[in-house]
């Protein structure tokens, strides 16, 4: 059999560990940098060993204000995962059954996920300017003060930007939700309705509570893939950048160990992110078990 | 309509909501950038109208053979090439890394864990995985100095960083889990009896991997590669960022553009690029059906 321990057994393990070595490498070389003393450049050798980038980072010297890139950053993040949760949980109740419409928007969820990010970027900022033009229009038109003295641009992080990002984090939520259903078993649903339980209670009791550890998966997808994303929200965010697309700039202009400080921070969001969903994850299973 | 009434009419309701996301952040952005594109456009402003100039725009030049190929053919062939070579090592990587996880991990537990130890980079952020390679690769880098030090070169290699070969190396790097995802699913839905048939009856290792694994993997395969080569296809932070700002890419040029404020420039070439890719798509699912895969 394939499992015995031979030749081609420790080729595989090997190979398997150079792979792990090749994505967690270099992000440990930057995060080993970021701790460089002050004299320290973006290559080895180390310089020194001290947290002088990070409190260079924490007092925006040289840097845009980072700070307020990554509260907005967390902000849109939380707010892409409630309602990435929200809106594919409910969604995937829904696709249980076929409804009018469920093969194009089953269409649309996948397409949403190959669709190069740029083109639903562009398209995306398109609408909101037209969206401004008619706001525009409908001040001049109609003569609305508020409009015409106040109105500047539909265009912003939690409009456009929030709708961009929900297009690339719900085709995973609808995804996992397809998963769980695909395995999930009727009888303890039917026993409940059975037993003379309503929709809702079935829901809350026995369904909600089967699928609660993967809801945390949509959550950790939501989430972090938001706080990350950036190709398209690269058009869409209005003013006010968020941390990966403030990260972009950087890699031209900074050429201090600054950048790797800020990198380790991020990375180190997304650990605890990660690490809080795992341990909820595992909580949730044995509770039921 | 009958058909419909008889459904639970209430559950399917659930679907509005993201139904709507869809309808106001996909369907109608698309369909305005295809209509956007053959608008015309000043310094200022977009004008509504019906002219073909934005699309023969990028093909200028581009059907006179008797000179150089055009800026546009050269951008599509060197994206193709980024396609295909990422395409080939992600999968040959992607591929084997699953291998190992579906076939040579037994507990359950171990296969989890290691699993997510694959997984977990795609939760961080992709530009720090980019710019985590500078420290190595750079001319100062571990690598350069790796070579001088052992006198494998006799001077720092200028093309490991922002060259072609740090791009696709970019690409694997954060792209390999979308064929690992796909292709492990594939791997763990096949029926284990198969392969101890395949194996008492005498065949070796490499002609179940031949004969049984690799085809009826086919439907992960596939999956991967859509993946794959739809996301380098219309990049242009990992293509800007891995080669220096100086190599093109179609998702480039609709960045640039984007930022001159062509916007019908910028949706014509939108549209181009997204009839290539559909193309692709539809020449693969023509092999599966991704529905019965999850």
């Amino acid at each position: 059999m394939l499992n015995k321990k031979n030749k081609t057994y420790y080729v595989c393990v090997f190979f398997f560990c150079l792979f792990v070595l090749f994505l967690y490498g270099p992000t440990f070389t930057i995060i080993l940098l970021s701790f460089q003393g002050p004299d320290g450049g973006l290559t080895f050798p180390l310089n020194g060993v001290s947290t002088y980038w990070f409190e260079e980072l924490w007092r925006g010297g040289s840097v845009v204000d980072i700070g307020s890139a990554f509260k907005r950053s967390i902000i849109l993040g939380v707010i892409v995962m409630v309602l990435t949760v929200l809106l594919s949980v409910s969604a995937g109740l829904a696709f249980r059954k076929k409804f009018w419409g469920s093969d194009t928007l089953f269409f649309a969820t996948v397409a949403s996920l190959i669709v190069p990010s740029i083109v639903l970027s562009l398209g995306v900022a398109l609408q909101f300017r037209l969206l401004d033009d008619f706001t525009k229009w409908l001040g001049s038109t109609f003569d609305i003060n508020y409009i015409n003295e106040f109105f500047q641009t539909t265009l912003g992080m939690f409009t456009s930007g929030l709708g961009a990002q929900l297009t690339w984090t719900l085709p995973f939520g609808l995804l996992i939700m397809f998963a769980v259903f695909n395995r999930f078993d009727k009888s303890y649903e039917e026993a409940a309705r059975d037993l003379g339980a309503t929709p809702w209670k079935t829901f809350k009791e026995v369904v909600f509570p089967l699928i609660a550890p993967s809801i945390i998966g949509i959550a950790l997808f939501g989430f972090t893939l938001s706080y990350d994303e950036l190709a398209r929200s690269s058009q869409v965010m209005g003013a006010g950048n968020t941390l990966p697309l403030e990260l972009k700039g950087l890699t031209t202009t900074v050429t201090t160990p600054v950048i790797y400080a800020l990198g380790t921070v991020t990375t180190f969001v997304s650990f605890s992110v990660i690490g809080i969903s795992i341990a909820c994850y595992i909580w949730l299973k044995r509770k039921k078990g | 309509m009958m058909k419909f009434l008889k459904l639970k009419p209430t559950v399917g309701l659930l679907s509005i909501p993201y139904s709507l996301i869809f309808i106001f952040f996909f369907f109608i952005p698309l369909t305005l950038t295809f209509i956007i594109s053959f608008w015309d456009y000043n310094e200022y402003s977009i004008i509504p109208d019906f002219i073909f100039e934005n699309y023969s725009y990028i093909f200028k030049d581009c059907f006179n053979f008797e000179k150089d190929m055009c800026v546009t053919f050269k951008t599509y062939l060197s994206t193709f090439i980024f396609c295909f070579v990422t395409w080939f090592f992600t999968l040959i990587i992607g591929f084997f890394v699953a291998y190992f996880l579906a076939f040579y991990v037994n507990s359950i537990t171990w296969q989890i864990v290691l699993f997510l130890l694959c997984t977990i980079p795609f939760w961080t952020s992709n530009v720090i995985r980019m710019i985590s390679w500078i420290p190595l690769l750079g001319r100062n880098g571990l690598v350069n100095d790796f070579l001088l030090s052992t006198g494998l070169a006799d001077a720092p290699q200028e093309w490991l960083l922002y060259s072609g070969f740090s791009i696709v190396l970019a690409f694997v790097h954060l792209y390999t889990l979308f064929m690992i995802v796909p292709i492990f699913n594939s791997m763990m839905r096949i029926d284990k009896s198969i392969i101890e048939a395949a194996y008492d009856n005498g065949a070796n290792g490499f002609q179940i991997l031949w004969n049984i694994i690799i085809p009826l993997c086919k439907p992960g395969i596939v999956i991967g590669s859509i993946f794959v080569i739809t996301v380098v296809m219309g990049d242009f932070i990992t293509i800007g960022i891995m080669g220096g700002q100086q190599i093109p890419s179609i998702g480039k040029i609709i960045y640039v553009e984007m930022s001159y404020l062509q916007l019908p420039a910028a949706a014509a070439n939108a549209v181009i690029l997204l009839a290539l890719t559909l193309l692709i798509i539809w020449i693969m699912t023509k092999m599966i059906d991704i529905r019965k895969e999850l």
